[in-house]
């Protein structure tokens, strides 16, 4: 396995009228690991992670400069086809957004996108991809209905799994928790553990613990600078910042 | 609470409990007048003939080539409309979605031209007509009634598109659709019953206005004969029974608004089904 990140940012700076929201980001996403954004609300985490499939696009207000390599393609200059580069990455966002069609179109709608028409195998992806998701036992036989009828925490590994039908090679997911019961949340953090040695995984999340609990390397982010970064040993365990220290012992947040 | 919070909370009900009722019975008083008077004089020969005795003016026949008449002009004003508007809408709300300045102009625009009266569009129908040598006809009414409600039919869709929510929206994007599958996919079927409401509204008024179709539609005592003939249509109708001194003739005209009200309950019922319906089946909120 090479070394080299799959994503390195440099230099990225994010502003919104006059407000700076990112200060020049420099951060290194090693492949097959999962890396935890870590910040209190409010610190441009979201707006990274929004930067990475440039969903900020939809945001005229945004003004986004530096750099973001994916491989060796700068995806802030990339002129080339935006939709097929968004689908190199699932996102999974804070609240669970399901499609307005059925669970199975739901899927069968990400495995269009990514070309495939075939029924049998849309039938057989579909079914792998909830399983993946950890979902199939459960909704096997409500394939057919509409997918706001699941609870919250099965939206959410809908989403995951329409999310990773488009085959992508990078998660992004934005507090893919905070809307969730424990269990499922578990599920979610299980689920992230075994994909990481076919994805590469970027967690944002402000939950200490769950950073604890799962994460390889972590980025402490605070006020829309990058205050820390490392493995999760180094950080946690031996902070060097005053900022990093403060939070992890609780006295902010 | 306090003691003055109670009785703001108090008064705030009963003027919200009046304001509704007061309204509530405004509207029985006009449906009871319509539905009283009206079915004195409706008949098996109103529905079903055409008028006798000069335009509406005799005590015979019926009102079925206004019946016909309206129903062909608001039904081809809507499906013309709602081909224009609908794209419009999408447009305002996927394509434009950096352009925030643009939509508030557009929105601004259709905002104003849907505070024109229908009589301005009559006559605005009326010197295109003339201008390209055209004789009042179905077409021409239809055409006309068409830029009468495009402005409806274009904000009532937009209000609705645009409360999709932005997360839905990024949800789709990060799949890597692009923005007609965004479009048709996605915000249409998120807004499908906004939709009918917004095309039931432009029915609505499609169908009850009588400016518009005055210079441009025409009228006849003939039932619909092609788009290039003119056409009888029910507000008209009323119009003229009611201007007419003889009480009979006057009674006539509440039969005429009686069945362009039933006609307008028939379609909204119906179209309110067929949204129950495909939410139940395809759609969720």
């Amino acid at each position: 396995m090479d070394n080299s990140p799959k994503i390195s940012i440099r230099n990225l700076n994010v502003s919104a009228g006059k407000t700076q929201i990112l200060r020049n980001i420099n951060i290194d996403i090693p492949k097959n690991k999962i890396t935890v954004i870590l910040g209190p609300s409010g610190c441009g985490k979201t707006t990274l992670l929004k930067c990475l499939n440039r969903l900020t696009d939809l945001y005229p207000e945004l003004k986004v400069n530096g750099q973001i390599m994916i491989d060796d393609n700068n995806i802030l200059a990339a002129k080339e086809d935006i939709y097929k580069l968004r689908q190199q990455m699932g996102l999974l966002s804070q609240r669970p957004y399901p499609l307005p069609m059925t669970i199975y179109n739901n899927i069968a709608y990400a495995l269009k996108l990514r070309g495939i028409r075939n029924r049998r195998e849309t039938h057989k992806l579909v079914m792998h991809y909830l399983q993946q998701a950890n979902l199939w036992d459960e909704i096997r036989t409500r394939l057919r209905e509409p997918a706001s009828r699941l609870s919250i925490g099965q939206q959410q590994r809908l989403c995951l799994a329409r999310g990773l039908a488009v085959n992508p090679e990078i998660i992004l997911a934005d507090e893919p928790t905070s809307a969730l019961d424990p269990i499922s949340s578990q599920f979610i953090e299980e689920t992230f553990v075994r994909l990481k040695s076919e994805y590469t995984i970027v967690l944002v999340t402000h939950i200490l613990r769950q950073a604890k609990r799962i994460a390889d390397n972590v980025v402490f982010m605070y006020l829309g600078d990058v205050i820390e970064q490392g493995s999760v040993e180094e950080v946690f365990g031996n902070p060097k910042m005053e900022k990093t220290k403060l939070y992890l012992g609780g006295t902010f947040n | 609470m306090t003691r003055s919070q109670k009785i703001e909370e108090k008064f705030f009900k009963l003027l919200m409990i009046l304001a509704t009722y007061f309204i509530l019975a405004i509207l029985a008083v006009i449906i009871y007048s319509i539905f009283e008077k009206g079915f004195k004089s409706i008949s098996w020969e109103m529905l079903t003939q055409v008028p006798h005795g000069g335009y509406y003016y005799g005590k015979s026949g019926g009102i079925l080539n206004a019946i016909l008449g309206s129903l062909a002009l608001a039904f081809g004003a809507t499906l013309l409309a709602f081909v224009i508007g609908m794209p419009v809408a999408l447009y305002l709300n996927v394509f434009l979605i950096r352009h925030k300045k643009v939509i508030s102009v557009i929105r601004f625009l259709l905002d104003l031209v849907w505070g024109i009266p229908s009589i301005v569009y009559g006559a605005f129908g009326f010197s295109l007509m003339i201008f390209f040598g055209l004789q009042t006809s179905l077409l021409a009414g239809i055409l006309t009634v068409t830029l009468f409600i495009l402005p409806i039919m274009i904000r009532s869709m937009d209000e609705i598109l645009c409360t999709v929510p932005i997360g839905l929206q990024e949800a789709a994007y990060s799949l890597g659709s692009n923005k007609s599958e965004i479009a048709f996919k996605i915000f249409t079927r998120q807004s499908i019953s906004g939709i009918i409401t917004a095309v039931l509204l432009s029915f609505g008024r499609g169908i009850g206005d009588a400016a518009a179709v005055l210079f441009t539609a025409g009228y006849t005592d003939h039932l619909p004969n092609g788009l290039l003939e003119p056409v009888a249509t029910l507000p008209l109708s009323i119009f003229f029974q009611l201007s007419s001194p003889v009480p009979e003739v006057q009674n006539r005209a509440y039969a005429s608004a009686l069945v362009l009200t039933l006609i307008i309950l028939i379609v909204s019922l119906f179209s309110r089904g067929l949204g129950k319906r495909y939410h139940k089946t395809k759609i969720n909120f």
